[in-house]
């Protein structure tokens, strides 16, 4: 249950505004692949491309593939959100639900989609996706509670739960643990390591120790100057870039030159 | 060896030149008994009293700080006079219209049957009599809240559906396009529609298409949703934008399509405050005379079809009661009728302006912490 | 030929998005529509009155005869409320947001909004049973000792019933519209400006007369005008409070008229040209508030252009 992707010649646009500028990727399935780079380098709004949410800013536009399993996420009637049920995403901060419970938040992705459930099997999903996020054991006696009472490295792991309720083929995760204190980070970086035997992983981090720990490859992304698209520098296995980088500016950021 | 004793010294150096603590309530002091005794020269009123009072009090403390504090300090105390001033001044016609209210209504919802009896069949000499006589005014506003109830569901009903989506669509499909930009425009210019004139459009539309003379219940409606849905429009527009694109965002990549989004998260996030919004917009409307008093006629009896005949409501009938008592030439029943309506209808205003405080309060989402 | 997995959705959700975005704008385009509307339906039914023979408009000498004084006595009223209510509410304004202490402050903003929720017939009624008699008295004195002035001209009136009471009562009824948009403005005060002129030394009012006013000008102004529209089209207070009659210059005499009353007042009983002439007279209104409000909210949004990056 898992997608590989591949990314040919991706150019995205804000307006006329080129961000990110030519990159060609191939992310295995069932790996944690890790962008890093500095700010504004692009990182991000290439990570949303790859599940078509950056068309919820407005403005913002794509040239080129993204090939899921050799299906083009921008072929012609391809429905943005049947892409967004295979790729799923976790954000920078977590946001749960604040009108449901910790039970709904899990079902949020069935629920709302009016997909018809019944209560057994239900149960099961919720318990199946908690467990996969490690959370089952600290909420299974509070499921009828608002998931805005969790802390906040709960709260995240409720996130995560969430989007592997809906069983999609890649999780996507944007700086997952940028708003997390230490301990709640450890939690995460456990359960991403835990997430790749079922699913593709790609995470964005600032974070080069976390991405050193948690990633089996790294792309590098920068960015020439203001005003400039970003553009992908260098993508390699995690020990390549952090030991043994081909590019000057890898070298340069990994080792805290700057960024 | 000498030792230098820290400098005893009564005043700080820094309140130098100030005016005591007490100088606000020594000059209130001799204000009050100034004024007193300057009213009872001219024959005393507690109103006077206060005015009188006040003037010497700020003239009092203003011209002590100019003496002892300079002039930048004395300009100061007199702002604040002013401002202060202002404040009380405003409290005056409310405490005024309360206590006006409270004082004439009273009698008339105590009077049995007021509140569930019509005005069919109460004639000028039944006035009369109950005031040679000294019986209980006869006759009551169950119509006319009949009336308003009806007309201001009506309203509701065409304005909160209206209302709503279009702030659904200025929030989530606008993208700040002309379309939007022009209806924010244009829903703020119709917040100053009077609302007499919002009465006449809805009478002369109907007049057009239905035919010449037609007031009804829903004439009404249909002008009270024209001065309700800017007002919800507004109000619910502000509650969508203050939902968190996060949560949206969250939807989305879970798969769920946007009107799904919109419908099972951003507005259930947002409902506390729509419903308090819509709330108030109520309140708004239901105390609206000019646009009933020209599109639902007068009405003394009770009507249960907004879609056909006259229909009285409370605000026109304290109007009709004032302007043209039942007995003009013993207008008294006919005004303690009109007082007693105010003051259900004064009591139905603040209810639902507390109303929408408790829903916002009550219905938003719990933090749960 | 491969078939792209991802083009095999359920196409019931892709309609629903449709007719949810569909039933979004038509609700937009429908309160554009009632605007243009109101236009429209007061022009239609307002013809007859503007094409009619002079004569058989109530006066005799045509339609812009009719309502010129009434205009005119509009504009008056409208004027004296804005006159008397703009200090008083800048002033509670200013209590609100920099003198009241921090806690009653949002509780005192709220016993000012209930001046705005008290029903307009209520403040009618208050005004013809209650302050024109009180307030006739005051009339005398400003008849007998200010006379020489136009607008206080004597005989003043017995019962109070005049176009200053009207105002008044008015004036009562645009203070929270002022106040509410001017205590927003001046909350927006930027903190730095304040914190600069404290600093300099300067006392609270010297602060207030170098950050917060000239901050808050172009909001006061727009506050001002709306409250105007509002006073403009307000029909309960003048209705009830005013004996009306001629147009006369003496604000403590009975006489003159605005357009909201005199439509309140006769269009129940009208028929034929005369419903006409009072729609028509609606319409003068619509105008004269519309541009009213439209260069209040003009002015509102060229402020937030230029405050925007605050």
């Amino acid at each position: 249950m898992s997608k590989r992707i591949d990314v040919k010649d991706l150019n995205v646009y804000y307006g006329s505004f080129l961000a990110v500028e030519g990159v060609n990727i191939n992310i295995e399935a069932k790996s944690v692949t890790a962008f890093i780079g500095p700010s504004g380098c692009g990182k991000s709004t290439f990570l949303r491309t790859l599940n078509r949410m950056h068309e919820v800013l407005p403005g913002a536009r794509v040239e080129g593939e993204v090939l899921l399993d050799g299906d083009n996420l921008y072929g012609p009637g391809v429905d943005p959100v049947s892409v967004r049920t295979q790729v799923g995403m976790v954000f920078q901060r977590p946001n749960p639900f604040p009108t449901m419970s910790i039970r709904d938040n899990v079902l949020a992705g069935v629920k709302l989609n009016n997909k018809r459930i019944s209560k057994g099997a239900a149960d099961a999903l919720v318990e199946k996706s908690l467990r996969g996020a490690n959370l089952w054991n600290e909420v299974k006696d509070r499921l009828e509670k608002p998931g805005s009472g969790l802390s906040g490295g709960q709260q995240q792991r409720l996130c995560i739960a969430r989007a592997i309720a809906v069983e999609p083929q890649v999780i996507l995760m944007d700086e997952p643990c940028s708003a997390l204190d230490p301990i709640s980070t450890l939690a995460v970086e456990d359960l991403i390591n835990e997430l790749k035997d079922e699913y593709t992983v790609v995470i964005v981090t600032h974070n080069m120790q976390q991405a050193a720990r948690v990633s089996d490859k790294t792309a590098f992304f920068n960015i020439a100057g203001t005003g400039k698209p970003g553009k992908l520098i260098e993508f390699a296995d995690t020990t390549t870039i952090f030991n043994n980088p081909s590019q000057k500016a890898t070298e340069d950021y990994v080792s805290g030159r700057f960024g | 060896m000498t030792v230098t004793a820290p400098v005893a010294r009564k005043r700080s150096a820094l309140t130098k030149g100030q005016l005591p603590a007490f100088a606000p309530y020594v000059v209130l002091a001799v204000a009050l008994v100034l004024g007193a005794a300057i009213l009872a020269l001219i024959g005393f009123n507690a109103f006077g009293w206060g005015l009188v009072s006040a003037i010497l009090f700020a003239i009092g403390l203003v011209g002590w700080s100019a003496a002892v504090e300079g002039g930048r300090k004395a300009s100061d105390k007199l702002a604040t006079c002013l401002i202060v001033g202002s404040f009380l001044v405003a409290l005056l016609p409310l405490i005024s219209v309360i206590w006006t209210v409270l004082v004439n209504g009273i009698p008339g919802i105590i009077t049995p049957g007021f509140l569930t009896t019509s005005m069919n069949g109460v004639t000028g000499s039944l006035d009369n009599k109950s005031v040679d006589e000294g019986t209980k005014v006869l006759g009551g506003i169950y119509h006319a809240l009949l009336g308003t109830v009806q007309i201001t569901l009506l309203a509701t009903v065409i304005s909160v559906p209206v209302g709503l989506l279009t702030a659904i669509y200025l929030v989530e499909y606008g993208n700040d396009r002309a379309l939007a930009r022009a209806i924010t425009f244009f829903v703020d210019v119709m917040t100053g529609i009077p609302s007499i004139v919002a009465g006449l459009f809805s009478a002369a539309f109907f007049f057009a298409v239905v035919g010449p003379g037609t007031k009804t219940g829903a004439v009404a409606a249909v002008a009270l949703s024209v001065l309700m849905i800017p007002v919800v429009v507004r109000s619910s527009e502000e509650m969508l934008k203050i939902v968190p694109n996060e949560l949206r965002e969250a939807a989305y990549a879970l798969g769920v399509r946007k009107w799904r989004t919109i419908l099972k998260v951003v507005i259930p996030t947002a409902i506390s405050g729509i419903a308090s919004g819509v709330t108030l917009a109520i309140a708004r409307v239901i105390g609206e005379t000019a646009p009933i008093l020209v599109t639902a006629g007068f009405a003394t009896t009770i009507n249960n079809n907004v879609f056909g005949g006259w229909m009285a409501s409370l605000p026109t009938f304290i109007y009709t009661q004032i302007l043209n008592p039942t007995s003009p030439s013993n207008p008294d029943p006919s005004s303690q009728r009109a007082w007693g309506a105010a003051l259900v209808l004064i009591i139905l205003v603040m209810l639902l302006n507390l109303g929408a405080r408790l829903i916002a309060r009550i219905f938003a989402p719990k933090a749960g912490r | 030929m491969t078939t792209n997995s991802l083009t095999t959705s359920q196409g019931a959700g892709r309609a629903g998005d449709k007719v949810f975005s569909g039933a979004t704008l038509a609700a937009g385009c429908l309160i554009l529509a009632v605007l243009f509307g109101v236009a429209l339906f007061l022009v239609i039914q307002a013809i007859p009155a503007l094409v009619a023979p002079p004569a058989d408009i109530q006066g005799g000498h045509g339609f812009f005869a009719y309502i010129g004084p009434i205009v005119v006595g509009t504009l008056i009223a409208a004027v004296i409320a804005i006159v008397i209510a703009t200090p008083v509410a800048i002033g509670v304004a200013l209590f609100i947001s920099h003198y009241a202490p921090r806690k009653l402050a949002s509780g005192l903003g709220y016993v000012v909004d209930l001046l705005a929720a008290i029903p307009s017939v209520v403040y009618g009624a208050w005004g013809a049973a209650f302050l024109a008699p009180q307030i006739s008295p005051a009339y005398g004195w400003l008849a007998s000792n200010m006379g020489w002035l136009p607008i206080f001209q004597g005989p003043a009136s017995a019962t109070g019933k005049t176009i200053l009471t009207a105002s008044i009562v008015l004036s009562v009824m645009v203070l929270p519209i002022i106040t509410s948009l001017s205590r927003e403005i001046f909350l927006q005060t930027p903190k730095l400006h304040e914190e600069a002129a404290l600093a300099l030394g300067a006392t609270r009012w010297e602060m207030i007369k170098m950050a917060v006013l000239p901050f808050g000008r172009p909001g006061i102004v727009s506050a001002i005008m709306l409250g105007l529209g509002r006073a403009l089209g307000e029909t309960m207070a003048v209705a009830l409070v005013l004996s009306s009659g001629v147009l006369t210059a003496s604000l403590i005499q009975t006489g003159n008229q605005t357009i909201a009353a005199e439509i309140a007042l006769n269009f129940p009983e009208a028929s034929g040209l005369k419903v006409s002439t009072l729609i028509a007279a609606g319409l003068v209104l619509f105008v004269i508030t519309l541009g009213v409000n439209m260069i209040a909210r003009w002015i509102i949004s060229r402020h937030k252009e230029f405050s925007g990056a605050n």
